[in-house]
């Protein structure tokens, strides 16, 4: 319960923060930091246009991909406190809820008849397909570093303790921070604010979406973003008490969402063509997490 | 006892009896014979699930000795299987051969293999005489080669047709060389010499014997390398067939190892593994393939494959289980088996049974020329929508429970693991992920080619939905997909018995299927149920919200070009061209090009071609080989009578020789032997 009530405040903050932090890097005064918020409750006010070539898919998608990390959100759990729905295995089903998301939001770009989406709903799908093996993977080295499977007693059981356990978890917020920018389709792997349709993932799927439709798409954009930052907290707050844990989850969110927002601002999108090669070597870096934590299992011994 | 034989007896009167009724009369009586038979089978399979395995001994024939029956309660779940995909099928199969009514002769074989192909499917589940179990193997073979080959006019399903036929008959060669070993070590027949021999002589011998029969099972289920047969046989059969072909035929291969898993005493560890490597690798390479597939059927013969892979994987960790001793992996692991077997059963049936739909408004199953289809035929989108779903393992259907199984089994693997089988569970799991997005992207490329956008081609017909009756089959196969992904715990009840069966656990040892999977579910159930309750909630909200909203239509948005042609959209060879990119050391494609020249171009042309390379490695070159050693031989059959005469002369004159010779030779050896 109250993962979900500091992911729903952090999500409030995220997207507003970045965009502020790439506003004053680029020396513009820049809009304020409820402007995201601003813009979703615009949408939700306004009719909406349907592409005469669209079916039921396309009204229906944006719901399934809201609820989907709706879902998500509530099988995150804070340090001690679990989620609200938790189990053994629950990672298993917090990946594949995403994936239904994905799946929807694949099909309603198709459903459009155009190749400008047709081309980012192909690359949306290659690319989540190359994250998810990265988050498998580590979450397999937690589970098998702590012993439990589901994520609350993993977060819960994860003591940094030695030197390579903190090389861990910077490799580990590495791991999910990227996968989150894959997720949300955000810099190095693409450029949120391009101008031109053919070198977009995220945001030439959702050219049609409009109204309330488009307001649940950003909406859940947002979420998923302080989503994949709980993730991240979660991986340092273990064992402290909530007097300090909660300060540091909104300290680390705001360090990650400045992160970002620095990334944007002095970085250029990678080659189209490399995206993929890159997202598999997420892949790699986590099994380097797994031979670490095989490492101070003793395994090798 | 005499249900058996009025089970056996039902088809014999049925197959004298088809070839003398009217067309609409066949049909009939065949669906009523199937569904009696259904029900005789049905009625002791589940006495069997519930835990009182039924035995019963026919006094056999000379050759065979006696043969005895034994339901227990793997034969019972496969039954099941068999009996729900033949009665969906046989009501899809109906209505769909009713554009074929003038073939009459044609229709009466069809029938009569039908009803056979059944009766051997069940009774394989049941029978424990290795003579016998190969007959009705052969049957099940040859009954299966006439269903697909219904459209014997086409070169290309004869082909694939006779393809089947002779790997099929490979499978049977291995199969033969397990039975017969067994019967000239122990000299018997029944499946229970297999268990003592296997005790009696561990080590080697038995994994040899398991490997035979491995392969042998292998074969029919598709695994790589041996499953080259099956991207063929299942497009070129009638689309009911199809269904039941990737339904259950090749599910009789996973039958025949578990079986053997149950008869055979062998080191398990090492089965698992080696069930394990093989299963990682169908997987992957079936997706991979079926990803580049542009002809629906053949797109869904390959995802045949990698399911064969994810069950697969199931039976080996389960195996794992049962070698090292850790009842809870072996457990996870079976369940996860079964339970794909019967979920690809329902959601792969359903997939081929909409395939047909498509095939029959639009008369090809070629993915480019499609398009659209969800405007004309919305109940079929829909069915395939949640099949896709499904398949992709994707809450809230069944796909999903079952890969949770196996993921589980995986993870609960980790535990004890030293660096080896880490290693392993790793690359595993890292497959099984793989495998599930690969799906996905086969799969929105699939339902977003087909059904969504503009069509991409016109067709001279109207193309319409089928009738309802004919849906009914799939609302039903449906309906239990749904259901099994939202209330698991019912069939993992019924799931209690075979999964102890085969894991070797008995009551007293403690179950841990009941008392502890059972309780991991409960909460992925409600993890579902909150799912759905959220998608029902945002759907509520939004239908309140926009409820006064303007709503307009407009068209797509072009990036400012207006005059946009259907032939201008996405299509399925450039959705996945950056996968087939990166994955060309993989995939083996051949491409002809013309471009484009001058300042009046005369047309360009692209097409690529997409070839098996397992298949060209293991299948054609050692043929050509082969061929090529033949053709040096060719003189001898040079058409003329008297040289034929001649070889007969050859022939009968060494027949006479040989022996005399032969004592002419023992007599030299021993003077040699003498000096």
């Amino acid at each position: 319960m109250l993962s979900l009530i500091l992911i729903l405040i952090a999500a409030a903050f995220f997207t507003g923060i970045i965009i502020r932090v790439k506003s004053i890097a680029s020396g513009r005064k820049g809009p304020g930091i409820f402007q995201p918020l601003k813009d979703v409750a615009r949408l939700f006010k306004k009719g909406v246009v349907y592409s005469e070539t669209t079916s039921f898919i396309f009204q229906i998608a944006p719901t399934i991909y809201f609820s989907s990390v709706v879902m998500a959100m509530l099988v995150v759990p804070f340090g001690q406190s679990k989620g609200i729905v938790s189990f053994n295995g629950d990672f298993i089903f917090f990946a594949y809820v995403l994936a239904l998301g994905k799946f929807f939001s694949i099909i309603s770009a198709m459903d459009t008849g155009s190749s400008f989406e047709g081309m980012g709903a192909s690359r949306e799908a290659l690319y989540s397909m190359f994250a998810e093996p990265a988050f498998f993977i580590l979450m397999g080295s937690l589970a098998m570093l702590t012993g439990h499977t589901s994520f609350q007693e993993m977060f819960a059981a994860l003591h940094i303790g030695s030197y390579i356990s903190y090389a861990l978890a910077i490799l580990g917020t590495f791991v999910l921070m990227m996968v989150a920018m894959v997720e949300n389709s955000r810099m190095p792997i693409d450029d949120p604010k391009t101008h031109l349709e053919l070198t977009m993932v995220h945001e030439v799927m959702i050219l049609d979406n409009s109204g309330f439709d488009l307001g649940l798409i950003l909406t859940a954009g947002y979420l998923k973003f302080a989503l994949y930052g709980a993730l991240v907290v979660n991986l340092f707050i273990g064992v402290f008490q909530y007097q300090y844990s909660i300060p540091m989850f909104f300290v680390i969110q705001f360090v990650l969402a400045s992160g970002v927002g620095l990334i944007e601002s002095f970085m250029a999108r990678f080659r189209m063509n490399h995206n993929a090669q890159f997202i598999f070597v997420l892949t790699s870096v986590s099994l380097l997490i797994f031979f670490g934590v095989l490492l101070i299992l003793g395994k090798f011994a | 006892m005499n249900l058996i034989k009025v089970f056996l007896a039902l088809p014999v009167l049925v197959i004298l009896l088809i070839p003398f009724l009217q067309v609409k009369g066949k049909g009939l009586v065949l669906l009523a014979a199937i569904v009696l038979n259904t029900l005789l089978s049905g009625y002791l399979a589940i006495q069997s699930l519930s835990g009182q395995f039924l035995e019963f001994a026919f006094p056999g024939s000379l050759i065979t000795g006696p043969v005895n029956i034994r339901i227990d309660a793997l034969s019972g779940w496969f039954i099941l299987i068999i009996n729900f995909v033949f009665i969906t099928g046989g009501l899809y199969g109906l209505f769909y051969m009713k554009t074929y009514q003038k073939q009459k002769n044609n229709l009466s074989l069809h029938s009569i293999a039908f009803i056979l192909l059944h009766t051997a499917l069940v009774s394989l589940c049941v029978i424990q005489n290795s003579i016998v179990f190969l007959i009705a193997w052969e049957i099940m073979a040859l009954s299966a080669f006439l269903l697909v080959i219904f459209e014997h006019e086409k070169m290309a399903t004869l082909t694939s047709g006779i393809n089947y036929l002779i790997q099929s008959h490979v499978s049977i060669v291995f199969l033969m060389i397990g039975f017969i070993w067994i019967a000239i070590q122990t000299g018997s027949y029944d499946f229970s010499a297999l268990t003592t021999y296997t005790t009696t002589h561990p080590g080697a011998a038995g994994l040899f014997l398991f490997l035979s029969f491995f392969i042998a099972f292998a074969i029919k289920a598709g695994f790589v390398p041996f499953h080259t047969w099956l991207p063929y046989a299942h497009p070129a059969a009638p689309a009911h067939i199809s269904g039941i072909m990737s339904g259950v035929i090749i599910k009789i291969g996973i039958f025949g190892i578990f079986r053997m898993i149950t008869l055979i005493k062998v080191d398990f560890y090492t089965v698992g593994l080696i069930i394990l490597t093989f299963s990682v690798i169908s997987g992957l390479y079936g997706v991979m393939l079926a990803i580049v597939q542009h002809n629906l059927k053949k797109l869904l013969a390959y995802h045949s494959i990698e399911n064969i892979g994810i069950i697969g994987m199931g039976i080996g960790i389960g195996c794992i289980g049962m070698g090292t001793g850790n009842n809870l992996l072996a457990t996870l692991g079976f369940a996860g088996a079964l339970l794909h077997t019967l979920n690809h059963a329902l959601f792969k049936s359903l997939l081929f049974f909409t395939a047909g739909n498509v095939y029959q408004a639009t008369h090809t199953l070629h993915i480019e020329h499609l398009g659209g289809l969800i405007k004309k035929m919305p109940q079929t989108a829909w069915l395939f929508l949640v099949a896709a779903i499904a398949i992709s393992g994707i809450p809230p259907f069944n796909g999903f429970i079952s890969e949770f199984f196996i993921y589980s089994g995986f993870y609960n693997w980790m535990k004890d693991g030293l660096v080896g089988p880490l290693m392993t569970i790793i690359f595993s799991v890292l497959a099984l992920v793989l495998i599930g997005g690969l799906a996905m992207l086969c799969f929105t490329k699939a339902f977003g080619i087909v059904f969504l956008g503009n069509a991409r081609q016109k067709f001279h017909h109207e193309v319409k939905e089928v009738p309802f009756m004919q849906l009914l089959p799939l609302y039903l196969i449906a309906f239990l997909i749904v259901f099994i992904g939202v209330f698991p715990q019912f069939f993992l009840n019924v799931l209690v018995q075979p999964v102890n069966l085969l894991a070797g656990i008995s009551v007293s040892t403690g179950m841990p299927f009941q008392d502890q999977i059972a309780d991991t579910l409960q909460p992925v159930t409600w993890g579902i149920w909150i799912f759905i309750l959220i998608i029902a909630a945002t759907f509520l909200v939004r239908k309140l919200v926009v409820r006064n909203r303007k709503v307009a239509v407009e068209p797509t948005w072009g990036c400012g070009y207006v005059a946009a042609t259907e032939k201008q959209q996405y299509t399925a060879g450039s959705f996945v061209r950056s996968y087939s990119k990166l994955f060309r050391p993989i995939l083996m494609t051949s491409k002809t090009e013309k471009e484009v020249h001058g300042i009046f171009p005369a047309g360009g042309s692209y097409e690529t071609h997409i070839y098996d390379r397992i298949e060209k490695f293991l299948i054609d070159n050692p043929i050509a080989a082969y061929k090529s050693l033949l053709g040096r031989f060719l003189f001898l059959q040079n058409g003329r009578l008297q040289f034929y005469i001649l070889y007969g002369i050859i022939f009968i004159t060494s027949v006479i020789c040989v022996p005399y010779f032969y004592s002419q030779i023992v007599l030299f050896l021993e003077f040699i032997k003498q000096i």
